[in-house]
């Protein structure tokens, strides 16, 4: 299958043949994610496909530069969205594309989309985002678990965890304390991703239901792409 | 404000370019010791030097991770974070910025280096114009006699070493600067810098680059007082 990019493209990177998949999980921290790339490795894994996982700021390159900057106190919107474009790119061209080149199905937790919602609910130009993160190649599938901000925040604290500072937007200014300010900032990236996901063809998934009901929606749309017989019972699909 | 547009800051911006051993940081530093003794408040900064960027550039380089577009990305985070911190702050309050390059060296060494050259307009719009781009020309003789006099061999990356154009260090340094400057001459056209001959002794040209200078500088507040010179850099 022939890849693409969204604009500019990757100089010298070849993407004329890559039998593998690039899936994309994007939803907020706390929605489980993680969760269901889990469950979704292990499922396809069983069935014999060569899965490998990503996630944003897991760079060789830039992983523990972005971890620095984020414990400093200055790391403004443009510097945060060109230091997770370079996280982006190390790993679209040293991760994903090999992966992709030998046959594997990437699960992508987060890609660009976040990057770019964070930036613009920030105040970044939204044409100045998109054509940064031209590079990017484009997934087969986008998966969007959408989530109720309050519903969120119950969720995060009924586990006994606590509102992340950048979860919160705390650098954006927007609030005098944690909670309203996590309200307000994952009001705001909900409101950009529902926007993103007309624009881009997310699948969006309601997440506000259980981790079954979810995983078995996913299960069913990678099934319809890759191989319906994956639906089947074990023993039938060798049948 | 943007990277073709001029900002309304009250401070002034003075920038020098050129490919490697244009002569550009000798005449910088010489430039602001003379507006230290002429009592102007100055602020320097340059290239790649953000501590925010300096464990993943140096990682990068040392473990061999770059790529065209990393590398350039990188240099355009620094970039974004020191146009925040160090050259926004220092404008706004009114005082003189000296940067030895600015964007333009993105837009001829990563286009040498296979990025887009609209990818790259786009990636430093958020940085501001300078009041005054002082562009040092010299041919590529010139520059590979100045820095194979100086140090033992080019760097890996100023070499271009990661272009694959030469496995000698000094012949990839002249061929990948060859490719910078013209790619410098035709920046130096599109974004109108002021073109200095580099070929010329220091004094000239340090002349020549005070007489650009002071209109730039009319109206600026100084300091009153010549200064100390006690940290030249």
């Amino acid at each position: 299958m022939e890849s693409r990019f969204y604009s500019s493209g990757l100089p010298k990177a070849d993407v004329s043949s890559l039998p593998g998949h690039l899936i994309v999980i994007e939803g907020a921290d706390g929605v489980g994610r993680t969760t269901h790339i889990e469950l979704l490795q292990g499922w396809l894994e069983g069935h014999g496909f060569a899965v490998a996982s990503t996630g944003l700021t897991r760079s060789a390159l830039t992983s523990r530069g972005i971890t620095e900057a984020k414990e400093g106190h200055s790391f403004d919107r443009t510097t945060m969205a060109l230091f997770y474009a370079t996280d982006l790119a190390d790993r679209i061209e040293n991760e994903i594309i090999p992966a992709l080149r030998s046959g594997f199905i990437v699960l992508s937790d987060r890609y660009v989309y976040t990057t770019m919602t964070r930036g613009a609910v920030r105040g970044l130009d939204h044409d100045w985002l998109a054509k940064l993160y031209g590079f990017a190649l484009v997934p087969e599938r986008v998966f969007f678990l959408r989530l109720d901000p309050d519903e969120l925040i119950r969720r995060t604290l009924r586990r006994g965890g606590e509102l992340d500072y950048w979860e919160s937007g705390r650098d954006a200014g927007l609030a005098p304390d944690l909670y309203t300010s996590f309200r307000k900032y994952q009001t705001l990236l909900l409101e950009e991703f529902d926007r993103m996901a007309e624009r881009y063809g997310f699948t969006v998934i309601d997440a506000s239901r259980g981790v079954e009901e979810v995983q078995a929606e996913l299960r069913r749309e990678l099934a319809a792409m890759l191989d319906p017989s994956l639906l089947a019972p074990m023993g039938d699909a060798t049948d | 404000m943007s990277i073709r547009e001029s900002h309304k800051y009250p401070g002034r911006l003075i920038v020098v370019e050129g490919i490697d051993g244009s002569g550009k940081s000798t005449q910088l530093s010489l430039l602001q010791t003379f507006l230290l003794s002429e009592g102007y408040d100055v602020s320097f900064t340059e290239w790649n030097s953000s501590p925010l960027v300096k464990s993943t550039t140096k990682r990068g380089k040392k473990r061999n991770l770059f790529t065209p577009t990393t590398f350039s990305l990188i240099h355009a985070t620094d970039f974004a974070d020191r146009h925040e911190r160090s050259i926004l702050p220092p404008l706004q309050t009114g005082m003189v910025v000296l940067a030895d390059r600015w964007a333009y060296t993105a837009f001829a060494r990563d286009a040498v280096r296979g990025c887009d050259p609209d990818w790259l307009r786009n990636l430093y719009e958020f940085g501001t114009r300078p009041d005054l781009t002082l562009y040092f020309r010299v041919d590529i003789d010139t520059s590979v006699a100045r820095i194979t006099g100086g140090r033992i061999q080019p760097k890996y990356h100023e070499a271009g070493m990661d272009l694959g154009l030469s496995s000698d260090p000094i012949t990839s340094f002249r061929l990948f600067q060859t490719k910078v400057l013209g790619e410098y001459d035709r920046i130096a056209a599109e974004f109108a810098l002021t073109v200095i001959d580099g070929q010329r002794s220091i004094v000239e040209q340090q002349r020549e680059v005070r007489k650009l200078v002071k209109p730039v500088l009319k109206g600026l507040r100084r300091a009153g007082l010549a200064r100390p010179q006690l940290e030249p850099r």
